[in-house]
């Protein structure tokens, strides 16, 4: 009767019941007739470190934006920990590429990082006080409080990486999503927000970082999505980053497939109207 | 001893408003690179004007102003329409929705002009502005309008600096960030519609953008930057408006933006850290410290390859010929070294103090480190890096000296074999 009982056990945990962090399911998306993700149906689990990799205009950041609801796909649908985006907008930290934001813009540190409790307060409230202590603790812990009163274009392109860093803890999220965190920082910059995405881990949380540098991938992170256009495979380190898996991320064997799809766009909509 | 006619203080507190609320606007439409949107809302107003005038047959200001917000909101609709849904980018948008309603609006002004009733109709104040023709009730619904914006802009100020900075996070945190850029259209309008009559159609764009460029280069504060633009622009409101009362023939807007530019000229040329002249001094004082250094660091090697005679005289000429300086050069470069005690100069020539001497050891020093470091680690022949090495003895600090010589092992010579001098200052060599 004892061996009755054991599957029951096992039901109670069984895959089925586990809430994925990210789950993408049929998503395509276009920029005009170009079709930049094709058919893209991923699964991401909680609580561990991702990396997001394939070649120049792969579509690596279109995917990063479409799970944030910034891009709408042309088909398909996103979830996050099981519901839409919309609903699950303060469990999401957001740390967009570097370069997207004018570095020269009028603002210190400590007023970048406030930022990230913004979607927290809402329509109207200013932040304050408590929020400004916030911050500073968030730019501590990217070792950067010192820095707080600066003008953002007077720091280092690390410094500012780490801004928008603290700027993303600062939303005390469970899923954080990074665009190229790792891009053209020092190598003391590296070990820190590499020491800070374990830490993330450590506390349960996700991270899903647009990563461009193959030679880290399997030291930094624990699982891998090979993207180019379309999904080419994805899963632990260990069995989804190998050197084959490689060779048809960047071996441009899917010309074919990217004309032929690009071509059947351009007949679908002849003046497509897309939100991009 | 100024008296101000009536009519005058009615223009001052008009253009002192429009200053105000078009100079706190006008930083978040310079931060978001769109400084000429409100030169194309401006401009798409004008037809709005013209048809307010058809419609009702009334010169009375409430049709025309309503015509003119009308045609603004179509005219800023339509820009952000093409960048969305077509593939043409945002100056092109602004461009053609420029020119085409303007072009209506010239048509339509032109129409009116020949109607019997219509050259009375004074239309035409709109394209330069004629502030001397406001009354009082359009200072009062100025007042109110403006007010409404203001209040708008500080409610509304943490949505709005992340629309400036990252609209893309703001969108990820939630909010609506295309109605918020519709909303930011919608106050610039208005303030375009509410100066248009000061100021007119083609140089109201001045209101918004030059009090805002001008606070810019003041402040590293978004808050500053909006309330130093505002009192600039409330200020070349009122000057303009004073200007022009007293001396008859001077149009006010013009005189307006005039101020205006003249403080935004005297503010990219003085203010602190942006303004140029600031720069351009220090830009020369580091080429001047980078000359003393070269005439320490010449006088050393000198100095060495005569047997490390370091503090012997060495003749102007000879100097002179180092570097083939002129002799108005050298002297510039050796008095302000002979005034710092650093060198010292008389009949017998030029020669290095003690302290001199130290200095030009650290020099050197950072030089020969220098190329001893891209040679061992970075494999560079060394024929290759003499002047990456010029470059970096001016620029290393002598922390980071300390730190490339414990970490090529305190060498004893440089790649060609010179030694490689250390000052007496220099921290002690760790073993």
């Amino acid at each position: 009767m004892s061996s009755v009982s054991e599957p029951q056990v096992a039901a109670e945990s069984s895959p089925a019941e586990v809430v994925p962090a990210i789950e993408v399911h049929d998503l395509t998306v276009a920029y005009w007739t170009q079709p930049v993700l094709w058919d893209v149906d991923l699964t991401l689990p909680e609580g561990k470190l991702i990396a997001i990799v394939g070649p120049n205009g792969a579509g690596k950041s279109t995917l990063l934006r479409s799970i944030l609801g910034l891009v709408q796909p042309i088909t398909g649908w996103v979830e996050i920990f099981g519901k839409p985006y919309e609903k699950r907008r303060s469990w999401v930290g957001y740390v967009p590429q570097r370069e997207s934001v004018d570095w020269d813009f009028p603002t210190s540190a400590l007023d970048v990082v406030t930022m990230g409790l913004y979607g927290s307060l809402g329509w109207l409230r200013r932040p304050g006080k408590k929020e400004r202590a916030t911050a500073l603790s968030c730019l501590d812990k990217v070792g950067i409080a010192h820095l707080a009163g600066r003008q953002i274009s007077q720091l280092s392109g690390g410094q500012q990486q780490r801004v928008f860093l603290a700027r993303a803890l600062a939303q005390d999220a469970r899923l954080y999503l990074m665009d190229e965190p790792f891009a053209g920082v020092d190598a003391t910059t590296e070990r820190a927000i590499l020491a800070l995405l374990q830490e993330l881990r450590a506390t349960g949380r996700t991270v899903v970082a647009v990563h461009h540098d193959l030679q880290t991938v399997a030291e930094y992170f624990d699982h891998v999505v090979l993207l180019n256009m379309r999904l080419v495979a994805d899963g632990p380190i260990a069995t989804t980053f190998t050197d084959e898996n490689l060779q048809r991320t960047y071996g441009g064997r899917l010309t074919v497939l990217s004309q032929a799809a690009e071509s059947l766009l351009r007949a679908e909509s002849g003046a497509p109207k897309l939100d991009v | 001893m100024f008296e101000l006619s009536f009519t005058a203080r009615t223009v001052l507190a008009g253009a002192t408003l429009l200053g105000i609320v078009g100079g706190a606007l006008g930083s978040f439409a310079l931060l978001r690179r769109q400084s000429l949107l409100g030169d194309a809302l401006a401009h798409a107003a004008l037809p709005g004007v013209c048809l307010g005038y058809f419609l009702t047959g009334s010169k009375s200001p409430l049709p025309l102003f309503l015509g003119a917000l009308a045609a603004g909101i179509v005219g800023s609709l339509t820009i952000l329409a093409i960048v969305r849904y077509t593939r043409l980018k945002e100056d092109t948008a602004i461009g053609i929705v420029l020119s085409v309603f303007f072009g209506v609006g010239i048509v339509l002004l032109t129409h009116i002009q020949k109607l019997p009733s219509g050259n009375q109709s004074g239309l035409d104040k709109f394209l330069f502005g004629q502030a001397a023709t406001l009354m009082p009730r359009d200072v009062n619904a100025m007042a109110v309008l403006g007010g409404v914006v203001l209040v708008l802009v500080l409610l509304f100020f943490k949505e709005l600096r992340v629309l400036a900075f990252d609209p893309d996070f703001g969108a990820s945190l939630g909010f609506p960030m295309r109605r918020l850029e519709v909303f930011l259209t919608t106050l610039l309008v208005t303030v375009v519609v509410v100066g248009l009559q000061t100021v007119g159609v083609v140089l109201i764009v001045a209101t918004l953008i030059t009090p805002a460029a001008a606070a810019r280069q003041w402040t590293e504060r978004l808050g500053v930057m909006v309330l130093l633009s505002a009192a600039i622009g409330g200020f070349s409101g009122a000057a303009g408006a004073v200007i022009s009362a007293g001396w008859a023939r001077l149009p006010t807007g013009p005189v307006i933006v005039l101020v205006a530019s003249a403080i935004l000229l005297v503010s990219l040329l003085f203010a602190p850290q942006r303004g140029l002249l600031w720069a351009w001094l220090r830009e020369r004082a580091v080429a001047r410290r980078i000359r003393r250094e070269n005439l320490l660091k010449d006088l050393y090697r000198w100095g060495e390859q005569a047997g490390d005679r370091w503090q012997e005289p060495v003749s102007p000429p000879l100097v002179m010929g180092f570097r083939g300086q002129t002799r108005n050069q050298l002297a510039g470069v050796a008095r302000r070294l002979d005034r710092q005690g650093l060198v010292h100069w008389d009949d017998a020539g030029i020669r290095l103090t003690g302290e001199g001497l130290e200095r030009a050891r650290s020099i050197v020093r950072k030089h020969r480190l220098w190329e001893l470091y891209l040679t061992r680690r970075l494999d560079l022949r060394e024929d290759h890096v003499h002047r990456d090495a010029e470059a970096m003895e001016h620029a290393l600090s002598d922390a980071n000296a300390d730190r490339l010589d414990a970490l090529l092992g305190y060498p004893e010579a440089d790649p060609h074999g010179r030694v490689i001098p250390r000052p007496a200052t220099t921290s002690p060599r760790v073993a």
